[in-house]
């Protein structure tokens, strides 16, 4: 799945002529593990679905593209991305079904995730949350006020991913604001910490379904995915300026080529 | 007014197993018969609003309806984004209870003065914004927004008097009138109601015939009754213990350039950072204008020149 996310990042975002394409090609990877069977429940009106926020809401175009792979977004609804008029916008609306909270200024979608996983608890659900947030959102206060409170609070059925890419807007993680080392603050914070290969998506699938999501007065869990920022296009890995840029003609078609000669190399994966 | 709050919220939570008491560490003996009563659904989140608001919105998200609180500005301002971007942006029944009119916070200094709060969230739309006189009007308010789906800003002034002649009366989208003088409108909200039944007192006895129109239901505004009372009355005064941009005033602003009324309004309200000098609530009214005294004369002034 993870291929064929990333194809539809560079062909939907090359049409559009947006940016936002190294953080979409970092998340592809946890978005193939989480969409290719890691969340329970199909259906966005099944109470009992666990939920997925997606908090880092610049990186959406790599979730409409794996919610276009689970077949909960058509391709009719895909082909709207950032046209006039359409829900399936820059950043995450809840007006598209899948789509759980409306996200885009980053730091807030962990108090929400803690939020539902605390109602859940309250109402008996089994439903669990999964919230994915970049390295650089845990710049933001509030992250860790949300994290104190889902500690105290005991909250097993809470997972945050963390796309450690290790680039921001204007820069590498380590130069604006350093956030290592990621896994000890948060077992510091009093929860469950795991670090993961984040572009192997068996290994991120094996990690989640391994933590103890069940026990509903365990820790929260947080599985730290050591990504690459722009992975599977050669000119965009690690490279900063892919945080904003669109791509030219030259630069589709090579990337295209890439991603074509990785799926080859796959045996068509 | 706190106290209604919380019989309220019992009441309401005997009935509705969906209420949860959210607090940043604040109302101390306010909140404790909750507790009491319900602990499995009452949370303190610690001293952290923005989070609080955050876990409000999720919570709503499952079916649940929140009650926020803290004091007036850290409820309404340090997290505002996350009001903006939860319950507002996603309609969820979140209910933020920030505690403290103008300066009812008196001697604590101007970091505890909510006076921009109702001008900010009335720019949200869809929050329902909510400021009772008293106590009896509190509790007409929170049984009127018992049926509300979106979300509501509550502010809860510390007084605990009556005003007279309001006899408790709340509708949402209605301003309560008190009087039906067409001499001069007074509109007022929260603690504020008070000085101006007192005020439309002091001008009776010169011979104005005032009418009091207590805003409590700030959003959804009045705004057919405001249209009715300033299309016949030549001038409106807003009293508030808030900055003059972005409350009653600027309302009643909207509604008569809006309609092309022919009244005129006076913003009786604060017009300047409240900065060095702090006190006793009543020594803040005064200083900053907030009396009756000082509406009364503010309309015999503005009626004799017009004159």
């Amino acid at each position: 799945m993870s291929l064929s996310i990333r194809r539809t990042v560079i062909e939907q975002s090359f049409r559009a002529g947006v940016g936002h394409i190294g953080s979409c090609l970092s998340i592809a990877d946890v978005l193939a593990a989480l969409y290719g069977g890691v969340l329970r429940g199909d259906s966005d009106d099944d109470p009992e679905r666990d939920r997925f926020i997606l908090s880092k809401g610049h990186a959406v175009l790599a979730l409409y593209a794996a919610l276009h792979e689970a077949g909960r977004l058509d391709t009719a609804e895909l082909n709207t991305y950032c046209t006039d008029g359409t829900a399936v916008s820059g950043h995450p609306d809840h007006a598209l079904g899948p789509i759980e909270l409306s996200t885009g200024s980053l730091g807030q979608g962990l108090s929400v995730g803690a939020g539902v996983a605390l109602g859940a608890r309250l109402s008996g659900s089994p439903s669990r949350v999964f919230v994915l947030l970049s390295d650089a959102e845990c710049n933001e206060g509030a992250v860790w006020e949300a994290a104190m409170f889902a500690a105290h609070h005991r909250l097993g059925n809470f997972v945050a991913i963390i796309d450690a890419n290790g680039q921001q807007a204007l820069g590498r993680t380590g130069d604006v604001l350093d956030m290592e080392p990621l896994p000890e603050r948060w077992r510091a914070f009093g929860w469950d910490a795991h670090e993961v290969d984040g572009s192997d998506p068996d290994a991120l699938a094996a990690q989640l379904d391994a933590l103890d999501t069940a026990q509903h007065t365990d820790e929260p869990h947080v599985v730290v995915a050591r990504t690459t920022f722009g992975r599977g296009v050669s000119y965009m890995e690690s490279q900063v300026h892919w945080h904003y840029w669109p791509m030219s003609e030259e630069l589709y078609a090579q990337a295209i080529g890439e991603l074509d000669a990785d799926g080859a190399a796959a045996g068509g994966r | 007014m706190r106290r209604a709050f919380i019989d309220s919220l019992l009441a309401l939570a005997a009935h509705d197993d969906s209420i949860v008491l959210l607090t940043g560490d604040l109302g101390y003996t306010v909140v404790e018969p909750f507790v009491e009563r319900h602990p499995d659904r009452f949370f303190n989140v610690g001293v952290a609003e923005q989070n609080m608001l955050g876990i409000a919105t999720g919570l709503a998200q499952s079916g649940y309806t929140p009650f926020a609180y803290s004091i007036a500005t850290f409820a309404s301002m340090r997290g505002y984004e996350f009001i903006r971007n939860g319950p507002v942006l996603h309609e969820l029944p979140v209910r933020i209870v920030g505690v403290g009119d103008g300066f009812d916070y008196g001697p604590n200094g101007p970091t505890h003065y909510p006076l921009e709060d109702i001008g900010l969230m009335r720019l949200q739309p869809g929050l329902d914004v909510i400021a009772p006189a008293d106590p009896a009007q509190t509790r007409a308010a929170m049984d009127a927004l018992a049926t509300e789906p979106g979300p509501a800003y509550i502010k809860l002034g510390k007084g605990g008097g009556s005003v007279a002649g309001l006899d408790g009366r709340f509708r949402l989208g209605r301003a309560e009138l008190i009087g039906s003088g067409e001499d001069v409108a007074i509109l007022a909200c929260g603690g504020m109601a008070g000085p101006a039944v007192e005020a439309a007192g002091l001008l009776a006895a010169e011979g104005v015939d005032a009418t009091v129109a207590v805003i409590a239901s700030v959003s959804p505004a009045p705004l057919e009754d405001l249209a009715e009372l300033l299309g016949r009355v030549p001038l409106t005064i807003a009293l508030e213990a808030h900055y003059v941009t972005g409350g009653l005033g600027s309302l009643a602003c909207e509604v008569v350039a809006e309609r092309g009324l022919d009244c005129r309004v006076i913003r009786h309200g604060v017009r300047e950072v409240p900065r060095g000098e702090s006190g006793s609530t009543l020594h803040l009214h005064r200083r900053h204008g907030l009396t009756a005294r000082a509406v009364a004369d503010s309309a015999v002034s503005v009626l004799n020149s017009s004159r």
